[in-house]
């Protein structure tokens, strides 16, 4: 599709003499003015949504995927054999990028959030956790398993495929909910621009009378609405997009035990999808209004 | 004479299931003064406005400096609209605009620039006797000064025709003559010119300076009006 570069500076610039032709319409100002802004504001919001938990989906379902848990239960006395084992069977099992058994103080951090600090692990029958790091093209998770039932009878391995997949699911369906949002706003954003570009147009039959039988034409007539709304939604939603993405920026910042609402917002070059709202915003003005006009033009004899 | 400005050919116009005009045929030649007479109601209005294109005509054909309105765009009507001046009975100013700016819409929509144009502006609004008024809201204005300032519009293209409907209407009859006086003015400069009006004293009136040709509608029909004027 080819882009008209001087009709887009046509009316950015505008007709100073055909804006004047046009009489200023309170009520559809402010209305067209609100609307932009708040939907702009929802789209803020509905995007830095998406974003989140796009962010969440893409970790939990690449860099989760490429590590597994081995726990081992064993009785005291063969606790540290029986991790000695498995972490022998992991060095010669393809597709195992590393392994290393947890320390005291990592497996106290892992359950401090239910228990609490100073827990006494010691006095406690705690496993031993394994963490392993898979290679690009991962491990045979079930040929792991068998070996590891046949060498360390205490181990089980967790591949977490059964919490993540659902979770991954779960945030993509998130992410997919934002874009619909984001669509949906964008066409509450052209009904509502319609509506008010209607209620403006049947305010002015007298005037789009009086400039037809001056000679002027109905693209004439049509532009001068048009670019009024279109410069309207593009302020409001300016507007709308800055105080959206203030109050973005200051929520509170994600904590290592704060869930994915915490992590609500943009990353580094993810703000620069805020510049994008508002001249979307003049584009859905731009066409609702435009077909509003035409068709009101037609209608009117 | 000249070419047809405006030509009606067996028209007819219907609305809300009644024929409001019936078989009317009309040749507007270049430079000619025309009164369109006939009992309130009878579609003297309706008939203008079939001369500029503001209505398509249920039969027959409405041509326009030679093309049928039928068969033009209406960007097509928009631009022959430039070239006939329009005064209605009640002048349809934008009151948002003060009286000059409303003299100067033709300008403003058809993309002059009105700059170039301020001083053909200027003496328009002399010739109308409006100069002091050029900044006044048309609300503002007495009713002979409306009709001047819709007059002013009317021809601030110089279009090739001017149509006015019952521009006397509303005015008293010292306005009223000086209004006649700036149109027989326009048909000297070679303006065709339809009125139309009720008025009977106003034809008699410009009969004693233009030769005016007096038509009248009388059911649904166009005739020559008679000797009784």
């Amino acid at each position: 599709m080819k882009v008209d570069l001087s009709r887009i500076a046509e009316l950015v610039v505008g007709d100073t003499q055909a804006d004047r032709v046009v009489p200023p319409t309170g009520f559809t100002a402010t209305l067209t003015l609100f609307s932009a802004a708040a939907m702009a504001f929802l789209v803020v919001f509905a995007l830095a949504l998406s974003m989140a938990t796009g962010r969440l989906a893409d970790r939990w379902g690449s860099e989760l995927a490429r590590s597994s848990t081995i726990r081992i239960s064993a009785p005291d006395g063969q606790l540290a054999a029986q991790t000695e084992a498995a972490l022998r069977v992991l060095e010669t099992t393809g597709g195992v990028a590393s392994a290393r058994a947890l320390d005291t103080e990592e497996q106290m951090a892992l359950l401090e959030p239910w228990f609490g600090p100073d827990l006494p692990l010691d006095t406690l029958p705690i496993p031993q956790l394994i963490e392993v790091i898979e290679e690009q093209d991962g491990f045979d998770a079930d040929g792991l398993r068998l070996r590891l039932t046949a060498e360390v009878p205490g181990a089980v391995l967790d591949d977490h495929t059964r919490w993540r997949r659902p979770l991954v699911r779960a945030a993509s369906r998130l992410r997919s909910l934002g874009l619909i949002s984001i669509v949906l706003i964008g066409a509450a954003t052209a009904a509502m621009i319609t509506l008010a570009a209607n209620a403006a147009l049947a305010a002015n039959t007298q005037v789009i009378s009086v400039l037809r039988l001056v000679g002027a034409r109905d693209a004439y007539i049509a532009r001068a609405f048009v670019r009024r709304f279109t410069l309207r939604a593009l302020t409001g939603a300016a507007i709308g997009t800055a105080l959206g993405g203030l109050a973005v920026f200051f929520l509170p910042s994600a904590q290592p035990e704060g869930g994915f609402l915490t992590g609500l917002g943009f990353h580094g070059w993810q703000w620069l999808w805020l510049l994008i709202i508002p001249p979307l915003a003049a584009i859905v003005a731009f066409a609702a209004t435009r077909t509003a006009a035409g068709k009101t033009l037609r209608d009117l004899t | 004479m000249g070419a047809a400005v405006i030509e009606l050919e067996n028209v007819a116009y219907s609305y809300g299931g009644g024929e409001l005009l019936s078989d009317i045929s009309l040749k507007l030649q270049a430079g000619s003064f025309h009164f369109l007479t006939g009992p309130s109601g009878a579609g003297k209005t309706t008939l203008l406005k079939l001369c500029y294109g503001a209505l398509v005509p249920t039969a027959g054909n409405v041509r326009l400096f030679g093309k049928d309105v039928r068969e033009m765009e209406r960007d097509d009507v928009a631009v022959a609209r430039r070239r006939i001046g329009v005064v209605h009975q009640d002048c349809q100013f934008l009151d948002h605009l003060n009286v000059s700016d409303n003299i100067a819409l033709p300008l403003m929509v058809s993309g002059r620039d009105l700059l170039g144009e301020a001083a053909n502006l200027n003496e328009l609004m002399n010739w109308v006797g409006l100069k002091s008024r050029a900044s006044a809201a048309p609300p503002e204005l007495s009713g002979g000064e409306r009709q001047r300032a819709a007059l002013a519009r009317a021809v601030i293209m110089s279009p090739d025709a001017v149509l006015a409907d019952e521009p006397t209407g509303n005015i008293d009859w010292e306005m009223s003559q000086r209004l006649l006086r700036l149109l027989v003015e326009l048909n000297r400069m070679g303006k065709t010119i339809m009125i139309a009006t009720h008025d009977l004293a106003l034809i008699r009136a410009a009969k004693t300076h233009v030769q005016a040709r007096v038509l009248r509608i009388s059911n649904r029909r166009l005739q020559l009006a008679g000797a009784d004027l």
